[in-house]
């Protein structure tokens, strides 16, 4: 059975054995999945692109969620001076990440991808490579097809669902696609986006889905941020030549066998982890109070 | 599942399982009643009991029975609108059992014309669902392409028939299952077709001696 199963490793040879970059290799793919031609998917991927620019620039506007929680953190960042603790292109992934994500927690549109409480991660680390490195339209376009095809990997072989696998199964995807797509965005190899997306999921590994009182909020906000930077760590490590002992398959079969042994506490039931210290509970008792009173 | 399943959809937040998934469960429902109901009995179970306000599972379930798709930017304010249209609707919470996936809602919804249907469905994460029961009739619908559902007499050649009219109408089956509760009783198919079926092909269908009742269902994807 296990050999039914898509294999990133397998495409990875594929690509270097023909000889072709993996964005080729797998638009190739994708197109003869989608039975469209190559216009047509990177132009889909365009206009997701789209979508997530606007999910930025409305984060970036301040919002807030509907239960008051979070927002205008993005904002606050974007807006203070930079203490220099960050560069300039890490710090603007965690700022557009975070903007995406307090977009999506005040009812905005974003682009699900892979789900809606990890879709900061792409845009964040997208966009900052667009705006430091002048990528063409074209250029994320074909990087969002390697993404994406991480996630087809992940979710044959695991889960992209928080309830199922926890938040390493969601932020951790999102950065391992977006590990990859970098890779491949600043010319890297096949294998090295490989190595970023195991790089990812082996510092990501075990992250539980806690939603403070249920909300993709706290800490989902933060933690699309912190997946972007993650995977930036990752894409410099592997386009430095540094590899990964354990192969990218193997990575995600780990991450699924770790979702599986998690309780069901700390699978988005908010019955864990952060949603279940003092101050969250005190502050979901408040709150659904007042949703009562309503 | 494919890239665009992946990236994409294009959603209102917050959750994909909680939100864009539960607006699915609603349209797939109301398109299962044949229109827009004028009452929702809606249950809700495991994590949709637990985290819906916080999740807009609400709005987004009335959305859904409203026939709004999950991109749709008024969403966040369902609840108006469906009081607005008439719609009588209340929120339960109910345990199906731990078998059952987290997600899961039943609804129980009345039409104007007053017949009524109880669905079950679960949002299988990242804004995939499936339906697994409509009046206690176990089915597997999940809205990724336009599908047919009939129920029918259990007796030999009716899918043939059925299957043979969607052929002449040039409507290729993408996928076919069968369900019945007894050998000789009441069964159902769900036929997931590649194209929309026209209402002429669903009528002729629904004119065979063995269908008691076919009814086309738009994908939700």
């Amino acid at each position: 059975m296990k050999n039914d199963k898509l294999s990133l490793n397998r495409w990875i040879a594929e690509a270097e054995e023909k000889g072709q970059s993996l964005q080729e290799f797998l638009i190739e793919y994708n197109t003869r999945q989608l039975e469209c031609d190559r216009a047509q998917l990177l132009d889909k991927m365009k206009e997701m692109l789209r979508v997530m620019r606007k999910s930025i620039e409305s984060g970036l506007t301040g919002v807030r969620s509907h239960s008051g929680l979070t927002g205008g953190d993005a904002r606050k960042l974007q807006q203070a001076k930079s203490c220099g603790l960050l560069g300039e292109k890490a710090r603007d992934a965690v700022i557009f990440a975070m903007a995406v994500g307090e977009c999506n927690a005040a009812m905005g549109r974003i682009v699900a991808a892979p789900t809606a409480g990890a879709s900061g991660v792409l845009p964040g680390v997208f966009f900052a490579l667009e705006k430091h490195y002048n990528l063409s339209e074209e250029t994320l376009a074909e990087g969002l097809v390697v993404a994406g095809s991480i996630g087809l990997v992940i979710a044959d072989r695991a889960s992209l669902a928080g309830a199922t696998g926890g938040c390493q199964a969601e932020c951790g995807s999102a950065a391992a696609m977006a590990a990859g797509a970098a890779v491949t965005m600043l010319g890297g190899t096949p294998s090295q986006a490989g190595t970023a997306a195991a790089i990812v999921f082996k510092n990501i590994l075990g992250l539980v889905c806690d939603p403070v009182a249920g909300l993709v909020e706290v800490p989902c906000i933060k933690r699309n941020g912190s997946c972007a930077l993650q995977a930036l760590a990752a894409a410099e490590l592997a386009l430095c030549g540094i590899g990964s002992f354990i192969p990218a398959d193997e990575a995600i079969d780990a991450m699924k066998s770790v979702g599986d042994a998690l309780p069901c506490a700390l699978r988005e039931t908010a019955g864990g982890g952060m949603a279940a210290t003092p101050t969250a509970l005190a502050w979901a008792k408040q709150y659904f109070s007042q949703d009562k009173d309503k | 599942m494919n890239i665009i399943d992946v990236i994409g959809p294009v959603m209102i937040g917050p959750s994909s399982s909680h939100t864009a998934g539960a607006v699915r469960l609603g349209l797939l429902a109301a398109g299962i009643l044949g229109s827009r109901p004028v009452r929702a009995e809606i249950h809700l179970h495991g994590s949709f009991a637990e985290t819906y306000r916080g999740h807009g599972t609400d709005m987004a379930l009335l959305a859904g029975l409203m026939g709004w798709k999950p991109d749709d930017a008024r969403i966040p304010e369902a609840e108006k609108y469906a009081a607005e249209c008439g719609m009588q609707y209340a929120f339960h919470k109910i345990d199906l059992g731990n078998l059952t996936h987290p997600n899961t809602v039943l609804f129980r919804l009345t039409d104007g014309a007053g017949s009524s249907c109880e669905i079950i469905g679960s949002s299988v994460g990242g804004g995939q669902v499936k339906v697994t029961a409509i009046d206690g009739f176990p089915v597997e619908l999940t809205g990724r392409l336009p599908a047919i559902l009939t129920l029918h007499e259990d007796r030999r050649g009716v899918i043939a028939l059925v299957s043979s009219t969607l052929a002449n109408g040039g409507v290729n089956i993408a996928t076919m299952r069968l369900f019945r509760n007894d050998r000789g009783g009441t069964a159902s198919m769900v036929i997931e077709c590649d194209q929309d079926v026209p209402s002429s092909i669903i009528n002729l269908i629904g004119a065979l001696e063995q269908i008691r009742s076919v009814r086309f269902i738009a994908g939700v994807l």
